[in-house]
């Protein structure tokens, strides 16, 4: 599981420590914001207190109403041992009761220039990018038309000598051999590559190339959205292969359903040309138009009107 | 699935040239390998992957094997990371 401490976003932030220095490492673990007024207002039934806190200029100003018990009483409960940290935002200044509350407890308390609903965004972005779930997958990954393609297979199958070839072709590579996938804003799988061996590929004979010195920055992507899988697998006779292309099979990453084609692989077979129009084919379908199942349909008529001439 | 976490004790930690020879020894196997270093996992038999783990001399990493043969896969592929030279 990813971490994410109050530390990270001081320093990602800009922000200013005014209390519990000491405790900037506590994690935080969901991408969840609270903004805790009516928890100011004495109902803290349903307080969220293992989220960050942001405090703005209406919880604040709400705060300067209550009398001295009040704002005691409700900043003690605000600032428990499980809250993460405080925010306080626009440059506002801290109530003296919430830094004195903050202390007991060791909340760090944090604050900003930013206005409240542009730092509340941009901190409900950099929690959900850091704290996405993410795997690391043997594969190689492309970008074929502005589909994201991922080739996964035995280990000698190919699937770096595919992916030079559809380099080659004018498409882009991502990640060879080893891709880091996250899966962010709900279902989104996202890959890219090691940092250390991004731009590479290893060809077998060949050793390791550098594929944007070779063919320049338009042949290679930072990152890219994977909409697609593409198995390679070493021809078996006794396997039965799609040869209709009606039926769709998914392969799960991490909690997301992608679309999966299995290509079995034999000398002669022109794997970049059928990877590449796999992937054309693919949009083709998600822009409405499905062959296979057209062709059916199509099928299907021919021998409805066929029975009906014979009676 | 057998599973053993060990020093890399070569010198140079599992540099571009041990670690195609350990990708080569990995690769004589039938099983599925993964090397796992901290929260990264790869593939074995894959030489990018693990590369990209850029293991150094004293590091640890954990192998896991999975197959037909992996008993043999996991002694053999322990012995050569513990190889000091």
């Amino acid at each position: 599981m990813p971490k994410v401490t109050a530390n990270d976003l001081v320093e990602h932030f800009n922000l200013e420590v005014l209390a519990g220095e000491d405790e900037v490492h506590r994690a935080i673990t969901t991408s969840d914001i609270s903004r805790p007024g009516i928890e100011m207002a004495g109902f803290f039934t349903y307080y969220p207190a293992k989220r960050l806190q942001l405090f703005g200029r209406t919880e604040l100003s709400f705060f300067q109403q209550l009398t001295n018990d009040e704002k005691q009483e409700r900043m003690e409960k605000l600032c428990t041992y499980d809250t993460p940290g405080i925010i306080i935002s626009r440059g506002l200044s801290a109530p003296k009761e919430l830094i004195e509350s903050a202390e007991k407890t060791g909340v760090p308390i944090m604050r900003s220039d930013v206005t409240t609903t542009r730092l509340s965004s941009q901190l409900t972005n950099y929690l959900e990018a850091k704290l996405a779930k993410a795997t690391a997958v043997h594969g190689v990954l492309v970008d074929i038309y502005g589909i994201g393609v991922l080739l996964t297979g035995a280990s000698g199958v190919g699937k770096s000598e595919t992916a030079l070839d559809l380099v080659r072709r004018g498409h882009r590579l991502v990640a060879d051999d080893s891709v880091e996938i996250r899966q962010q804003h709900g279902n989104t799988l996202v890959g890219r590559p090691p940092e250390l061996i991004q731009h590479l590929l290893e060809i077998r004979g060949l050793g390791i190339i550098d594929v944007m010195t070779l063919f320049g920055a338009g042949a290679v992507r930072p990152f890219k959205r994977i909409a697609l899988t593409i198995h390679l697998e070493l021809w078996d006779e006794n396997k039965a292969y799609d040869r209709l292309g009606i039926e769709e099979a998914t392969m799960k990453i991490i909690d997301t359903e992608i679309p999966k084609y299995t290509i079995p692989v034999r000398p002669g077979r022109n794997l970049a040309v059928i990877v590449e129009v796999a992937a054309m084919n693919f949009r083709l379908k998600r822009m409405g138009i499905n062959t296979a199942q057209q062709f059916s349909d199509k099928l299907t008529d021919v021998i409805e009107e066929g029975d009906r001439e014979e009676f | 699935m057998t599973e053993n976490t060990v020093e890399v004790k070569l010198r140079t930690g599992l540099q571009a040239r041990p670690a195609a020879l350990f990708v080569q020894e990995a690769n004589r196997f039938q099983s599925n390998i993964y090397l796992q270093k901290d929260e990264k996992k790869v593939n074995a038999k894959s030489i990018m992957g693990v590369m990209s783990l850029a293991v150094r001399s004293g590091g640890t990493i954990q192998i896991i094997t999975d197959g037909s043969d992996e008993e043999e896969a996991l002694q053999a592929l322990t012995e050569y990371v513990q190889k000091e030279e």
